[in-house]
């Protein structure tokens, strides 16, 4: 795969619920797998916000409003939105991408509440099978300004 | 800039250096009348605020004093209960303080091994390969910045939240690790780091930094 590597991009999107059932992920550009199953992943993933959280609250000199909302390393950003309900979202992008707290804002207002909280066949609990979340979901993502194909 | 605190972990993942620069206090002294509106829990040897709010007061808050007298545990330093006294209506009103709890050395300890799995997951977690683990971490009160040097030495910096990168000033701190630790010959690697000469400087630096900026260091 041929690619610049300064390129901005997503990588990919978890939504977990409250008790840290991933339910749903989806990806645009990946280039290393982690290794192991999906759902191993999502645990392990929700393990490490968890943890982040907790040792954020502790550390911080004032208390916090929003807390822990991204980290990075050299090669990739993780942000991360936490809904009052406990729904959280994360999203993994290129170093370089800015504002990327108001695209999840607009993910859960425009697409999740829209096309998850308000579809009456499915069951909050559940993971997200529409096909029609899927694909308003790639378009929203597609039109965003972080999204770049490689 | 303002910078709160300065960790070094060493390659093991234990606490072996920390200094606060700026210390954040957060606290608020009121009268309350009776009844109560806070739930008060003693945990962990403090008392805790467990449910209410007010005037920024909030959950996790610990009691620290009552009529200007402080506490221990659940204890007044006048040798009575404090949830007997805050029970009895004959004592209202009462002036409380409440505060952020102030980490203990233990706490921190605990916090600082804390962080090298989460660095650890951080890289395996990555979408791309060969990505190192966290190096900013950002939250809506603080930033962390992390350094980690080739031999696994963890530099932590939690600063203000700014989009100005401390890479300047951790660097500094590596040299000065190098210049005043490293070469202290009653230094051993991996020990809590004593050295008087080091902790002189990073003040110094620290506090060239608050006044002047990253600029000229």
């Amino acid at each position: 795969m041929i690619r610049s590597y300064n390129a901005k991009m997503i990588y990919n999107l978890y939504i977990f619920d409250k008790t840290g059932k991933l339910l749903f992920y989806t990806e645009w550009n990946r280039f290393k797998q982690s290794g192991m199953s999906r759902n191993e992943e999502g645990k392990l993933m929700y393990g490490m916000l968890f943890s982040l959280k907790n040792f954020v609250t502790k550390i911080s000199p004032y208390d916090m409003k929003q807390g822990f909302l991204c980290f990075k390393t050299n090669k990739y950003a993780l942000h991360f939105m936490e809904t009052p309900s406990g729904l959280k979202f994360v999203l993994n992008t290129d170093i370089s991408a800015q504002k990327v707290r108001e695209i999840l804002q607009q993910l859960y207002n425009n697409v999740y509440v829209n096309y998850v909280t308000r579809n009456p066949i499915h069951n909050l609990q559940d993971s997200i099978k529409s096909e029609l979340f899927k694909s308003k979901l790639n378009s929203f993502m597609k039109q965003t300004h972080i999204y770049l194909s490689k | 800039m303002i910078v709160y605190s300065v960790y070094i972990v060493s390659k093991s993942g234990g606490l072996i250096f920390n200094y606060d620069h700026t210390v954040s206090k957060v606290e608020v002294e009121q009268t309350f009348s009776y009844p109560l509106e806070f739930k008060l829990v003693n945990e962990n040897k403090r008392v805790i605020v467990s449910f209410g709010q007010r005037d920024g007061i909030i959950v996790g808050h610990v009691l620290m004093s009552v009529n200007g007298i402080s506490l221990t545990g659940q204890q007044l330093d006048d040798g009575k209960d404090v949830f007997e006294v805050l029970e009895n209506s004959e004592n209202y009103p009462v002036s409380l303080k409440f505060g952020r709890p102030k980490m203990t050395t233990n706490e921190k300890i605990f916090l600082a091994s804390m962080f090298y799995p989460l660095f650890a997951i951080a890289s395996q977690l990555s979408p791309e390969p060969k990505s190192s683990g966290i190096e900013i971490l950002e939250t809506d009160t603080f930033k962390l910045h992390c350094f980690q040097t080739l031999t696994g030495v963890k530099f932590m910096v939690v600063a203000e939240p700014t989009d100005i990168k401390l890479d300047v000033l951790l660097n500094r701190i590596y040299e000065l690790y190098a210049d005043y630790v490293l070469k202290n010959p009653f230094y051993s690697l991996e020990m809590p780091i004593r050295c008087e000469l080091f902790d002189q400087n990073l003040q110094l630096l620290l506090e060239q930094v608050e006044k002047s900026g990253l600029a000229n260091i």
